[in-house]
């Protein structure tokens, strides 16, 4: 039952992912490509989507996933999914919030769990790099691959303009038209 | 008997309108900020505090607080709490829906649009350059998180076990979350007791 299935993989996922944003994107590459539910190619091109639409990145992803996988019903299933946990937990907490920001166990979880998360995007990182320059396995014929060269200045171009605070959604667009030129040019 | 009806009729309608003011001023508020999370939190602030007046300064740093150490997307937790704080169970509700229902129905009309121009060339060839964007951006939104991580011996032994554990040995994401709180839990145990002796 792919509604179900959907429900309860996106609960899972809004339940252990802290941190918010870009924290939710290794579990869902794992979890959605588990299931096959997508290819990595479409999760890359999702966030470029998501990074150009309003509202969280977790409910986009969710609906998303939920509508190629299962239609309208799909999409209302997965996106209840990643929000139930976050709703409950934090209506719980705040009846109690005084005795949760003292709490020890909070604090020591939190103070594995932020480091995790840095480790856990860094190997995320990983899977999108070699998606984009190896999109078909690693040998010595990409180095006379023009798209490889192709993908790389795009790359570097995109980085100075992400640490100059360019806007996400104005790197977006320019990668883009670069690669629409290239793709007709070269 | 009248006025105790008519009473609750008037206080009923005020929360009513209250629970309305929540749906709407969340729902403006996921309608309009990209990039989700952190970048909406001036956005709520201005609205419930500088705006409603529904909470104060401290309340959007206890937002804060208590979002990154609850799981879940920030802009939910924040939307919850708010919601929570202003008209209890349903005003949680009702703000926690208007945060999502915008970028549900943007989303799903996009998913119905990329299925229909997926197969045109031009639009293969901008995905192939936005993925390399993409790829960018990732590093850049590493990198920040990564300078808001403490430079202590256990930050770096948590941040490399969970890099390898994922990366290269492959293990389920779900384990590694939790062995690495649990670390995180049973350290801070040893160094309170160390310092308390």
């Amino acid at each position: 039952m792919i509604y179900l299935e959907l429900f309860l993989t996106f609960l899972k996922i809004g339940a252990f992912t802290f941190g918010g944003g870009y924290a939710m994107l290794p579990l869902i590459q794992a979890e959605v490509i588990a299931h096959g539910w997508m290819q990595q190619e479409a999760i890359i091109d999702f966030i470029a989507v998501s990074e150009s639409t309003p509202g969280p990145f977790a409910v986009n992803m969710a609906t998303y996933i939920g509508s190629e996988t299962g239609g309208i019903f799909g999409s209302v299933c997965a996106t209840i999914g990643v929000v139930l946990p976050s709703f409950v937990i934090i209506l719980i907490v705040a009846k109690c919030f005084e005795k949760f920001k003292q709490n020890k166990v909070v604090k020591g979880c939190m103070s594995g769990l932020k480091p995790a998360v840095v480790g856990l995007i860094g190997s995320a990182v990983i899977t999108v790099a070699a998606t984009v320059f190896v999109p078909s396995g690693f040998s010595f014929n990409i180095f006379t691959n023009i798209s490889f060269y192709v993908s790389l200045v795009i790359f570097a171009l995109s980085l100075v303009a992400a640490f100059k605070k360019v806007h996400p959604i104005i790197i977006i667009s320019l990668s883009a038209v670069a690669g629409i030129l290239c793709g007709y040019l070269v | 008997m009248l006025y105790a009806a008519c009473a609750v009729g008037f206080c009923m309608r005020g929360f009513m309108r209250k629970l309305f003011e929540l749906f709407a001023v969340f729902f403006r508020i996921g309608a309009f900020t990209f990039g989700g999370g952190y970048a909406m939190i001036p956005l709520i602030q201005k609205e419930t505090v500088e705006n409603k007046k529904w909470i104060t300064d401290d309340d959007i740093l206890e937002i804060v607080a208590i979002a990154e150490s609850t799981p879940g997307p920030i802009a939910i937790n924040a939307a919850t709490f708010v919601g929570y704080k202003v008209a209890g169970f349903w005003g949680a509700f009702f703000a926690t829906i208007g945060m999502v229902v915008p970028s549900f129905a943007i989303i799903l009309l996009i998913s119905y649009v990329l299925r229909r121009f997926n197969n045109i060339k031009a639009v293969q060839y901008a995905f192939n350059g936005i993925r390399a964007g993409v790829l960018a951006l990732l590093i850049k939104a590493l990198f920040t998180m990564y300078k808001k991580v403490g430079k202590n011996a256990l930050s770096y032994i948590v941040m490399a076990f969970a890099f390898v554990f994922t990366a290269i040995v492959k293990i389920k994401i779900i384990y590694v979350i939790i062995l690495c709180a649990v670390f995180g839990l049973v350290v801070s145990y040893i160094a309170e007791r160390r310092s308390a002796k």
